[in-house]
């Protein structure tokens, strides 16, 4: 029931917030964060239990739960959690709390339609991170998206009507995709087992042709691959993050975008081994590309917010890269990066966000040598700049090279090619703290006084995420242990 | 075959005949004192108990009464849908009509005998009764669009959509009728279930039967607005009174196409390809046409007409589903379908209703701007029903898409899904258009007409009806045993 609780607090939470809006409107904030506190310790309580396997399931699981949902087509309240939902989920908290923390001060209108919105986005987060019924899984798929369009659309910038419509169109229908896909899985059940069944594990006991197998894998990897996303389905990435509010890009390219890379590992691969070996060599050349062309578009753009974006996705082709190499190492590096990427973007848009609400620009054309005047600012800014491209020590680097190590196995010249991305990373990075923090001051553009440096209150989140790298970099033994339980019945 | 009615022969049919009998009362009653109140009253209370009435028959359903009329559970059911909806937009009707500024009483008797038709349309499996309770239906609706024709400061132009309405719907009868002759001609029964029999006998690929079955759709898909014989559904849906355009959208919708499911199903014309072929055709053409016209309108009916054109498309892929397969799936699917698509009709048009009056209609999407500001509740409904048209879920609309496509998948309809997945990518487009204006700053200016005690009908009416889009989107477990079950009957 625990794993009902969790998504429910979400819910329930979200209602609150925005009731408590007519109260006082300083109170929503306060609600959502304890919403998330309680939400977390929840879910790290989690953490004591005993892996076991329940009836009618493969692998270990923590908690496992099946009620009745829908008798007429079998669909079931089915959800389960192992530790790579676990790890999932407990991002989604954290992150969940920062994304708080950065709206904080900056969302004063409709405060408390603007948490309802943000704990109902993470309620269907952390119900697609541990729905085993594919209806369920797609049911909250799709949950997430209306909460995310109104951030996007209500509290967003300058475009932010066009940004909203082209994030939900492109995510609606790919998912329309995946639901027919789903669909025709559960089908084939039926022509095979006469009943319908949307059972994860039973699923796995379809039989399809070859052909068949390969349409269908290519339905979940469509609905994954743009949410992810990957190369050529990510233009409506760099909009919808640089038009959302700080909170809202932090939940995008924190949680939403792990949603894509999560279903490639739950779903496309294992339940369609052969068609996704097929696919693999296709699959990782659009990783390639998206780590390379992403990397060279990031360093063309003027705008900060859409420059960390086109990063994102460069980041996310090590995540497919290490997906479809499918050997343990490559998946635990794609993993290591879903979470050390969770933390970087999260913390740098959380900065270019702050930047924003303090100059009102995100244009690094009027930027320059702020290093003088927000020295603790720029120092986050550094740690977070070198945590991104890569730098040993911290998880980001990690996950990279467990991913490229694993794929080096599989595939030797994507893997070279990929590499380059490392390089990049390096130089577009360099090259945003070089523009922003060093150089002249540009008075015309920028009023000194508004530029004031970190608070505390935004120190102490930043200090937090910087701990997560840290222990990521340093002994991500924690969370490769977590995620063997799930690789190790899956792979 | 025996024509007497025993009385017996009658229970079944209590439904039909309370509501014929309130028809009855209704216009006495008007003949003795005019009063909207009573009129409204007793209108809404005898489709209560014609309710209550298709409710205790239903441990009769099962049974053929003369020749024309079928009482099973499938008929039932949709007849306590059929009843559900007209009160509905009776109560929705009150609000409206209450500041009109002519005679409001008739609209009441209008919109029973309306409801008449579709009670025998959704009961029938024999082309007289259908046709009967079409054109029933059909001249019904004529005066209701044209309602309040009189008024000088009528907020549309009432005339205009009637007279459209009018001329094109007497031509699709015409067409419909000689389809039936030629039927008739051929096979010599016009009951739905003995063409089975009679069609094995004809040349199946012949160009007689062809035209037989392409004329009869062609009547059917003017009535369920299907392209390419939508042209009327913008301007009449635009032009009419609110209250008639929500009951043209929703009862006369339901009801043709629980008529068409009943032929396809009884006279098995689905085996005959060319049929499926023109079906697949005009299905494709809906969906694309409906969603690609409704991007560029800014009035708010219209849209939803629009939409409605592709939603009427989305249905014929179960239909289509249904000529393949053993399984019941299309049936439920369409069932389950349009109870969503009713449940959601109404409520975007209750929505329009209840800010509106007879003299000033709020139909603009410029007029629901800032609405999440201004009355956050309405808002939240409008927000809801759009959502649930663009199939999104925690709304019934998901679930009947995912009916829709599961039957489409049973039926390896492979190339009408693609067309429903780019028809539903555009048609998010004109929904969420309509949020963003309702989440936009208002604009300082008129406000909508103060509500008043005339309106809080309507509002119970729409609080239940977002609860019943929420029920069927989260825990439909329920209404889909019971579609379930129904659908056997068929």
């Amino acid at each position: 029931m625990i794993l009902a609780w969790l998504i429910v607090i979400l819910f329930a939470g979200g209602v609150i917030a925005w009731l408590a809006d007519f109260v006082d409107p300083k109170l929503p904030r306060v609600v959502a964060l304890g919403v998330l506190v309680v939400d977390g310790l929840l879910m790290l309580t989690l953490l004591n239990e005993t892996p076991f396997t329940p009836a009618g399931t493969t692998g270990d699981w923590l908690v496992y739960l099946k009620a009745d949902w829908l008798p007429r087509f079998d669909i079931y309240f089915q959800v389960g959690l192992d530790g790579l939902s676990l790890l999932m989920i407990l991002l989604t908290a954290f992150l969940g709390i920062m994304a708080v923390g950065a709206a904080w001060n900056e969302i004063k209108e409709r405060a408390g339609f603007f948490y309802f919105n943000l704990l109902w986005t993470l309620a269907g987060v952390v119900g697609v991170f541990i729905a085993l019924d594919l209806f369920l899984f797609f049911f909250f798929w799709e949950v997430m998206l209306i909460p995310m369009y109104l951030i996007i659309a209500i509290w967003g910038h300058e475009n932010k009507s066009y940004a909203a419509m082209k994030f939900f169109i492109f995510t609606q229908v790919s998912g329309l995709l995946m639901l027919i896909a789903i669909l025709a899985l559960a089908f084939n059940y039926f022509l095979q087992f006469g009943h319908f069944s949307f059972d994860y594990f039973e699923l796995h006991n379809v039989e399809l042709g070859a052909s068949v197998a390969m349409l269908v894998m290519l339905g979940f990897f469509v609905g994954f691959g743009t949410k992810l996303p990957t190369v050529p389905l990510h233009s409506w990435l760099p909009d919808a993050h640089s038009q959302a509010p700080t909170a809202g890009s932090v939940i995008l390219a924190g949680v939403l975008l792990k949603t894509g890379a999560y279903g490639l590992i739950r779903f496309t691969v294992p339940l369609f081994p052969q068609a996704a070996e097929q696919f693999a060599p296709f699959a990782m050349t659009l990783a390639a590309i998206s780590i390379l062309y992403c990397a060279k578009v990031a360093f063309a753009q003027t705008d900060i917010k859409r420059l960390i974006a086109y990063t994102s996705v460069s980041h996310m082709g090590f995540v497919t890269l290490g997906v479809f190499a499918w050997n343990e190492q490559a998946v635990q590096g794609a993993v290591m990066t879903m979470l050390a990427h969770g933390l970087s973007a999260a913390a740098l848009f959380m900065l270019a966000g702050g930047l924003q609400h303090r100059i009102h620009t995100r244009d690094m054309g009027d930027m320059g040598g702020f290093w003088a005047r927000v020295p603790r600012m720029s120092i986050v800014a550094l740690f977070f700049s070198i945590a991104a491209l890569g730098m040993p020590g911290l998880g980001n680097f990690v996950g990279e090279f467990l991913a490229l190590l694993g794929a080096f196995q599989v595939n030797i010249e994507l893997t070279v090619v990929a590499a380059f991305g490392l390089i990049f990373a390096s130089v577009y990075s360099l090259w945003v703290l070089q523009k922003v923090f060093q150089g002249e001051f540009q008075s015309q553009h920028i009023e000194e006084s508004a530029l004031v440096d970190l608070t505390r209150q935004e120190m102490l989140f930043y200090l937090a995420m910087m701990a997560g790298l840290v222990w990521m970099g340093m002994y991500p033994q924690t969370f490769l242990n977590l995620s063997a339980m799930t690789l190790g019945s899956i792979l | 075959m025996d024509s007497t009615i025993a009385l017996q022969d009658l229970i079944p049919l209590l439904p039909i005949l309370v509501v014929t009998g309130v028809a009855v009362l209704v216009m006495l009653l008007i003949a003795v004192k005019r009063s909207h109140t009573v009129s409204c009253a007793v209108t809404i209370c005898g489709i209560a108990v014609a309710f209550l009435a298709a409710l205790a028959v239903l441990p009769f359903a099962g049974q053929q009464v003369t020749p024309l009329l079928v009482i099973d559970n499938f008929s039932l059911f949709f007849t306590i849908v059929v009843l559900v909806t007209s009160g509905f937009v009776a109560v929705f009707s009150f609000s409206y009509l209450y500041e009109l500024s002519d005679e409001v009483e008739e609209f009441y008797l209008l919109l029973l005998i309306a409801t008449l038709g579709a009670l025998i349309m959704v009961s029938s499996n024999h082309f007289i009764s259908a046709f009967l309770g079409l054109e029933t239906l059909s001249i019904s609706l004529y005066g209701m669009i044209a309602y309040p024709v009189h008024c000088k400061d009528a907020a549309k132009f009432p005339l205009e959509a009637s007279v459209k309405y009018l001329v094109l719907s007497a031509v699709s009868s015409a067409f419909i009728l000689f389809g039936i002759a030629l039927i008739y001609a051929q096979t010599g029964t016009l009951q739905f279930a003995d063409l089975t029999m009679s069609t094995d006998g004809l040349d199946a690929g012949g160009a007689y039967y062809i035209g037989c079955l392409v004329l009869l759709f062609s009547g059917v898909a003017f009535k369920l607005s299907l392209a390419p014989f939508h042209m009327w559904t913008p301007d009449v849906y635009e032009g009419a009174p609110l209250p008639a355009t929500t009951f043209l959208a929703t009862v006369g919708k339901a009801a043709m196409m629980v008529l068409l499911l009943r032929y396809m199903v009884a006279s098995n014309a689905l085996s005959f390809e060319p049929l499926v072929v023109v079906i697949a055709a005009v299905a494709m053409l809906s969906i694309l046409a409906g969603n690609v016209l409704a991007l560029v309108q800014e009035n708010l009916k219209r849209i939803l007409a629009y939409s409605s054109i592709a939603h009427m498309g989305y249905l014929l892929i179960a239909l289509i589903a249904l000529g393949d397969t053993s399984t019941p799936l299309g049936v439920e699917a369409i069932s389950f379908y349009l109870i969503a698509y009713l449940v959601t009709s109404l409520g975007a048009f209750g929505v329009a209703t209840v800010v509106s009056s007879s003299e000033k209609e709020y139909d603009f999407v410029a007029d629901y701007q800032g609405l999440f500001w201004r009355e956050p509740w309405l808002a939240l409904l409008l927000t809801a029903m759009l959502l649930s048209l663009a199939g999104i879920p925690l709304t019934a609309g998901f679930i009947g898409k995912f009916y829709v496509v599961l039957a489409g998948v049973e039926g390896g309809l492979w190339g009408l899904l693609v067309v429903l997945v780019a028809g539903s990518g555009i048609s998010i487009y004109y929904y969420l258009r309509i949020v963003y204006r309702m989440l936009m700053q208002p604009e300082p200016g008129e406000s909508y007409r103060e509500a008043g005690w005339a309106s809080m009908g309507s509002y119970v009416v729409l609080a239940m009806l977002l609860a019943a889009l929420l029920l069927l989107g989260i825990y439909p477990a329920f209404l889909m045993s019971v579609i379930q079950t129904v659908a056997v009957s068929i």
